[in-house]
């Protein structure tokens, strides 16, 4: 498995993404600007780390989703390589036209930085296999744009195709109310692509891999990536 | 030539911040507003004197990167 993250200006989460890959991977992931116009060769996996690219101008992810790496992810997506994004990856992402929809100001108007439990949908994607189908993980979450909106057809779209990767719930793993922290529309947290080789998720599970910090929950998606390539 | 583009959120787009304006004009006694939907104006200044070629670059503008197409519309005045 061979790992690279993309750096925006205003990206903030670089830092833990890398120590999350690194404990994983055994390796360190290659770090790449965002005016670089192609990947490393023989690169498995893009990551996108979380922050506020571009200073959220615009809309969240907007700039850095046109900027020259992402022509190269692009064309890597579209090979079958492997992409995560996370948070303000995600939003970058969905702007980069990769994934379908938007994440809009959550519905409190309010930034959410807490402890959030998720259920995983699936568990047979390569972002997945060393959780368990309907597992609940307790991770971080820290956004104030994070309420995933898109019409009617593609929601029907993402539903009937199993490409929901996370849902938001309460610890007992009940959804929607109160357990669903930013009005995202069927209490979505992440989403795949058609081919899901493509994951973008609001929460943040490169911060849940120490006990030392809160619990390791979010290893499970770091040793699935390690050994899908 | 100066252009003025104007992006607003379509019909149906749920807007938390122009409900929260909405609600801060009403709380200001403000009476009789019925609702509030927030939107962005770009003022753009071109080179070049045709008009319709200026549209046309700006209209290519919008789809890619001034709206976001799912979320919102534009229009174009020069």
């Amino acid at each position: 498995m061979k790992a690279a993250v993309v750096v925006f200006p205003g990206s903030n989460r670089e830092g833990d993404m890398a120590r999350a890959l690194t404990q994983a991977i055994g390796r360190a992931p290659q770090m790449l600007w965002h005016g670089d116009h192609e990947l490393p060769a023989g690169t498995d996996l893009v990551v996108l780390p979380g922050g506020f690219s571009y200073g959220d101008y615009l809309r969240c992810g907007a700039i850095a989703g046109r900027s020259a790496i992402m022509n190269a992810v692009r064309s890597h997506a579209a090979r079958g390589g492997l992409v995560l994004g996370v948070c303000n990856g995600f939003q970058i992402l969905c702007e980069s036209g990769l994934l379908p929809g938007v994440l809009m100001r959550n519905a409190n108007l309010r930034f959410v930085c807490k402890m959030q439990h998720l259920r995983v949908e699936r568990n047979d994607t390569a972002f997945t296999r060393h959780y368990a189908k309907g597992q609940l993980i307790k991770v971080a979450i820290a956004h104030g744009e994070g309420n995933y909106e898109a019409d009617d057809a593609t929601i029907e779209r993402l539903e009937g195709g199993g490409l929901v990767a996370f849902r938001y719930c309460d610890e007992a793993g009940a959804l929607g109310g109160d357990a669903n922290p930013n009005g995202s529309r069927n209490d979505i947290a992440g989403i795949y692509s058609d081919k899901k080789n493509v994951l973008g998720l609001m929460p943040h599970p490169e911060n849940l891999i120490d006990p030392l910090v809160g619990g390791i929950d979010g290893r499970g998606l770091f040793e699935s990536l390690a050994h899908a390539a | 030539m100066k252009a003025r583009v104007i992006v607003t959120l379509k019909n149906g787009v749920l807007d938390p911040q122009g409900k929260a304006i909405e609600g801060a004009l009403h709380s200001l006694g403000f009476e009789g507003v019925a609702s509030v939907r927030q939107g962005k104006v770009f003022d753009v200044e071109l080179e070049g004197a045709d008009k319709d070629a200026a549209k046309a670059r700006l209209s290519a503008a919008c789809e890619k990167l001034l709206a976001n197409t799912v979320i919102e519309n534009y229009s174009i005045d020069i």
